[in-house]
């Protein structure tokens, strides 16, 4: 299975590839991909040599263009395919159907990956990309277990892709609007969830409060371990209670389950956190690396021992290992 | 509706504090408290010039935040450090306590904010955790952090660089006393 790591800048690329990523993800510094984040992504040059410096090594570099075009800006987004292409990437993660015609199209010979954003969760809608798009790969939402995954991969007549460590989106990816209704902007057509222009902090020695526009996402204690400011995994009171309605803030671990993932065909595996340092790049690349090697030479699998990298300083194996009723 | 809670696994006391930056002891911090701090001035300056003369990409990464005033208080020192962005005069000034009007204020121990500079610690982890604390334009910080992650910046080696014949060895002390990045292929493994 290959190892799919994220990358938010050149340095962050150069860390993940020496570690020992098959391919990294990275984006342009626009809205075009949905980590749009101050002082993260490449710019053009970047982006070229980055692919440069990876080839070098034998590692490729997937370029994510994975928003949605708003209507009368299509030509950002076109731009966006265009000049991946001349950079030379190995492939194109898109989520919106008009931009992966547009690709198709216009550069046929390039392969095409389905975002996670496109929420492609069963055979059918993987096999209208194929057919339509002529797509390669497909990578599937946290929502699915192992054993669904395997059925999945069974019927699809293209590679499938899963996240096995990092942040976990738990609503129908590319379909969320919980940060539209908070900021304004959103994932799907912006870049960013829950964007630092709409966050503050108060941490008066003993409570952080963090705060998304105009809602209260959450209060922790001192000592508590603090997480990312998004809606989903707000802590909020209603009248049923109070605590986590969503989700709370936990992170995917899912290295105790490279075994059932690799018996279900899944041919890469992917490290979120585009929006990470060098730091937690080269550790978790490494980590899953070290994982991976013991899964071929039939050792166990110690698991990733990450935990302290993650939100929440939690992880789960999520909907890996959800039975549903 | 999920019928079976998926394994969860929290990191242990034992395991975050293993990961996590040190602080400086007691002892010491009490006995900085009384020495002047003018005489570290020229050794930041120098640090700052050294610092953007090997990485000028800092400021383009910095976009429209380059300018923003930015507060960095090492919560195990008895000062503080006010950072001035300004692309044409940027700035930093050891402060006993930092003003009230700033864009930006970070908080951590001194290992933890030299981690984050030379890319020995993960900004996000470090937030997780509680051992960082960052309050004010939140838009700044992030700029920031990416802006010095991706310069890839050696803060002890650029900085003791002005310090001539004493260099080599003020860089082996600075050394033994700050945990090694991660990103240091001979360092400890992060876990």
């Amino acid at each position: 299975m290959e190892l799919i790591c994220p990358a938010g800048t050149p340095a962050a690329l150069r860390a993940a590839v020496d570690a020992g990523a098959d391919a990294v993800y990275c984006g342009f510094r626009d809205e075009t991909n949905a980590r749009n984040f101050p002082g993260l992504n490449f710019s053009r040059a970047e982006m070229a040599e980055g692919v440069a410096y990876a080839h070098a090594r034998g590692a490729k570099v997937l370029v994510a263009i994975n928003t949605f075009p708003r209507a009368g800006q299509l030509g950002l987004w076109h731009g966006a395919v265009d000049d991946a292409v001349a950079a030379g990437a190995d492939a194109l993660i898109l989520a919106d159907v008009g931009l992966i015609a547009y690709a198709a199209e216009c550069h046929p010979a390039q392969r095409l990956h389905v975002s996670v954003q496109a929420a492609a969760a069963n055979p059918d809608a993987i096999a209208f990309y194929v057919e339509a798009f002529g797509v390669k790969r497909v990578v599937l939402p946290r929502v699915l277990s192992v054993p669904e995954i395997a059925a999945i991969t069974r019927a699809a007549a293209c590679e499938t892709e899963v996240f096995v460590f990092g942040g976990l989106c738990v609503m129908a990816e590319g379909r969320c609007s919980l940060s539209s209704h908070a900021t304004g902007q959103s994932p799907n057509m912006h870049g960013v969830c829950s964007p630092a222009s709409h966050v503050s902090y108060r941490d008066d020695g003993n409570t952080l409060v963090s705060r998304l526009g105009d809602f209260t996402i959450n209060k922790f204690a001192k000592g508590e371990p603090a997480a990312y400011p998004t809606l989903c995994k707000g802590r909020f009171r209603t009248g049923i209670g109070a605590g986590y309605i969503f989700e709370e803030p936990v992170s995917l671990d899912a290295a105790e389950m490279l075994p059932g993932l690799k018996k279900a065909g899944v041919t890469a595996l992917k490290i979120e956190g585009r929006q990470r340092g060098r730091a937690y790049i080269a550790s978790v690349v490494a980590s899953f690396r070290a994982a991976l090697a013991a899964l071929e030479a039939g050792r166990p699998i110690t698991g990733a021992g990450l935990t302290a990298m993650t939100e929440g300083q939690t992880t789960t194996v999520g909907a890996y290992r959800k039975t549903w009723r | 509706m999920p019928s079976e809670q998926p394994a969860r696994r929290t990191a242990g006391h034992e395991e975050a504090a293993a990961d996590m930056p040190g602080r400086v002891p007691l002892v010491v911090q009490l006995a900085l408290r009384p020495l002047p701090l003018l005489p570290l001035q020229p050794i930041l300056a120098a640090t700052l010039k050294a610092v953007l003369a090997n990485h000028p990409g800092i400021f383009e990464r910095l976009g429209p935040h380059a300018g923003k005033r930015f507060g960095l208080a090492p919560t195990d020192l008895p000062l503080a450090f006010l950072l001035e962005s300004l692309p044409r005069r940027p700035r930093i000034t050891a402060v006993r306590t930092l003003p009230a009007r700033l864009d930006v204020t970070i908080r951590g121990s001194i290992a933890a904010l030299i981690g984050l500079v030379d890319g020995g610690y993960d900004g996000d982890a470090l937030f997780f955790s509680r051992d960082l604390v960052v309050e004010g334009d939140m838009e700044a910080v992030v700029a920031l952090r990416n802006a010095i992650d991706d310069a890839q910046i050696d803060l002890v080696r650029e900085g003791c660089g002005s310090l001539g014949p004493l260099a080599a060895p003020a860089e082996r002390l600075l050394r033994s006393l700050l945990p090694r990045p991660v990103t240091d292929p001979g360092a400890m493994p992060w876990n």
